[in-house]
């Protein structure tokens, strides 16, 4: 444990650098960091600044956010198979995404798709709570999740399946795969303020996931407001992934495979794990943006798929690790 | 008396049924109150209607508490048996600490003391680094009993705590128990053994159907035409040089 947080930030350091420096323009290592501190009139500052910076940028805070929330949900819901995803958030604000690209409001201005996918993230959110109340309990919130990312996916096949242009069907098909390319400063701008706000909420968090592993009556006994952090879970988990959704599109595994995999080396402690979550979310994110590069450079492999298949298989192998532990 | 836990007229309703059924009571330091009746009575009701954790009328000092205070006054041991992960033992026994804490901090050298008397008095050293997932059940149930006493309020509620335990387990728990009332503290317990109950319970209540129909010390509660009315039951009771003996005969049902 003692040595796992500094190798974890040295982990997310290393691979932000990487991120920094991988790409199609053929640039030194120093010249490249020198074009991004300093505007020497290059189109390489312009590039760093504007290509590689939010990209890198964005990586960072979409694992952080997506590992952080898995952890808080895993702990909440005492369930090693939740992930972030289960309130139905992602799904919504696919929606969204999906409605501004074949309205062609996603054209009309930088902004118009993760302003669409916040709304209607905001949209499933509200509806979730009015469904599970603010006192509900863990069950009726994974129905509500569920139910509210059903009526999500099927909305979305109903844009597709009436989508009479099949330019925009392709590009919807293709955004809903995820991806970090070709975003700005603006996306980052858009969802750092969101995803910093639900960071510090879930932060407060840590001591009632801790005592909630005792069973919910023994916590609420402990002095835990059970409603209190219910409410602030949602609300958290809404805000990193909505706007995490919103700017990259929908990005699994991440938030169920990283809490799995650190949880052992933090003593299966839920508070400890929020935090190695959102490190472990970075460094996963950040290296499966940067194989997407290298892998194949002029195809446009996107992000979601990779993530799926470092994903599954590295799933299907804790799988087979802990098989034993389940029996 | 300054009464630890004062229940006033406590009702609990299952839709228009009431489990718990006007009870009053009112328990002092130095006692140790076993809590006996059959099955549906409303024994773990009470105790959950007691602690807030369950809509109720009527009142209880430890309910009416904002929920931080009532962690420092009143620690509980449900009934479920609840490890999530493989946290290790020493670290679910810490759990107790929690309302004590300050914002985000760590545990001091007080609470590690805490912690070690818990784990002495529950005979759990040899267990102290184990996953608490990996014990067997009774097993559990001591770390769970030893994060309760951890949590060192005044007022200890556990909810069947020595059910599963081996019969040494058993005794050993109720002594502490015992014990922890004797040094000026409450213990409010429920049980199905009423053998032990007899032996280690300073004060026994009987609860039948929601009401506490019998509240004294064990020998004037065990009587055989209670034991007859609410639990069916023919047993031997005496008084010996080894203390109060009680052994259940037959069932009348």
């Amino acid at each position: 444990m003692s040595r796992l947080m500094p190798l974890l930030t040295l982990g997310v350091a290393a691979l932000f650098l990487a991120s920094l420096l991988i790409g199609p323009a053929p640039v030194g290592v120093l010249d490249s960091l020198s074009a991004l501190i300093l505007d020497d009139g290059t189109p390489m500052t312009l590039v760093m600044r504007e290509i590689r910076l939010p990209r890198a940028l964005l990586a960072v805070i979409v694992g952080a956010s997506l590992g952080m929330a898995g952890a808080a949900m895993q702990g909440y819901l005492r369930n090693p198979l939740a992930e972030p995803g289960l309130i139905g958030v992602s799904a919504s604000a696919a929606l969204g995404a999906v409605i501004a690209l074949q309205t062609g409001l996603a054209a009309a201005f930088t902004l118009a798709l993760p302003l669409t996918a916040l709304g209607t993230a905001l949209l499933g959110v509200l509806l979730l709570l009015a469904l599970a109340g603010p006192r509900g309990a863990s069950l009726t919130l994974i129905l509500a999740g569920i139910a509210i990312s059903a009526l999500a996916g099927a909305l979305l096949s109903l844009v597709l399946n009436l989508s009479p242009n099949p330019f925009a069907t392709s590009e919807i098909v293709f955004w809903m795969m995820g991806s970090l390319a070709d975003r700005s400063m603006t996306h980052v701008w858009l969802a750092l303020p969101l995803s910093v706000l639900g960071w510090l909420m879930l932060a407060t968090l840590g001591r009632g996931l801790d005592a909630l592993t005792l069973g919910e009556d023994a916590a609420q006994a402990l002095g835990i407001r059970l409603t209190r952090l219910r409410l602030t879970l949602v609300i958290a988990t809404a805000s990193v992934v909505g706007a995490a959704t919103a700017v990259a599109g929908a990005i699994g595994f991440v938030g169920l495979v990283v809490p799995h995999i650190l949880r052992p080396l933090v003593g299966a402690r839920p508070s400890r794990l929020l935090f190695a979550s959102a490190l472990g979310g970075a460094v996963l994110v950040l290296a499966a943006d940067i194989a997407v590069r290298l892998i194949l450079p002029d195809r446009d492999l996107k992000l979601g798929v990779v993530m799926a298949l470092i994903g599954a298989p590295l799933f299907l192998h804790l799988i087979y690790k802990t098989r034993k532990e389940f029996a | 008396m300054t009464a630890l836990l004062a229940l006033h007229d406590l009702s609990v309703h299952r839709g228009s049924r009431p489990v718990v059924d006007h009870v009053s009571l009112r328990v002092g330091p130095g006692e140790c109150v076993g809590l006996i009746g059959p099955n549906g009575a409303g024994k773990t009701s009470l105790l959950r209607a007691a602690l807030g954790l369950l809509a109720h009328q009527g009142q209880s000092n430890i309910a009416d508490l904002p929920a931080h205070a009532r962690a420092r006054q009143a620690a509980w041991m449900p009934q479920s048996r609840e490890i999530a992960w493989g946290i290790d033992v020493e670290a679910v026994i810490a759990l107790g600490r929690t309302p004590w804490l300050p914002r985000g901090g760590r545990l001091r050298p007080e609470d590690r003391a805490a912690v070690d008397r818990a784990i002495r008095r529950m005979k759990l050293e040899s267990f102290r680094h184990r996953p608490a997932n990996h014990l067997s059940g009774g097993e559990q149930a001591r770390v769970l009993i030893a994060r309760a006493l951890a949590q060192e309020t005044p007022l200890l509620m556990a909810d069947e705590p020595i059910a599963g335990l081996d019969p040494a387990a058993q005794i050993t728990t109720m002594e502490v128990f015992g014990r922890i009332a004797a040094e000026g503290k409450a213990v409010v317990v429920s049980l199905h053994d009423l053998g032990l109950a007899a032996r280690h319970c300073t004060r026994l209540v009987m609860l039948d159907r929601g009401r506490a129909v019998a509240d004294g010390a064990p020998g004037a509660v065990l009587t055989p035409e209670r034991l007859e009315e609410v639990f069916a039951l023919r047993a031997f009771y005496s008084r010996s040089a080894d203390g109060p003996i009680f052994q259940p005969l037959e069932s009348l049902r």
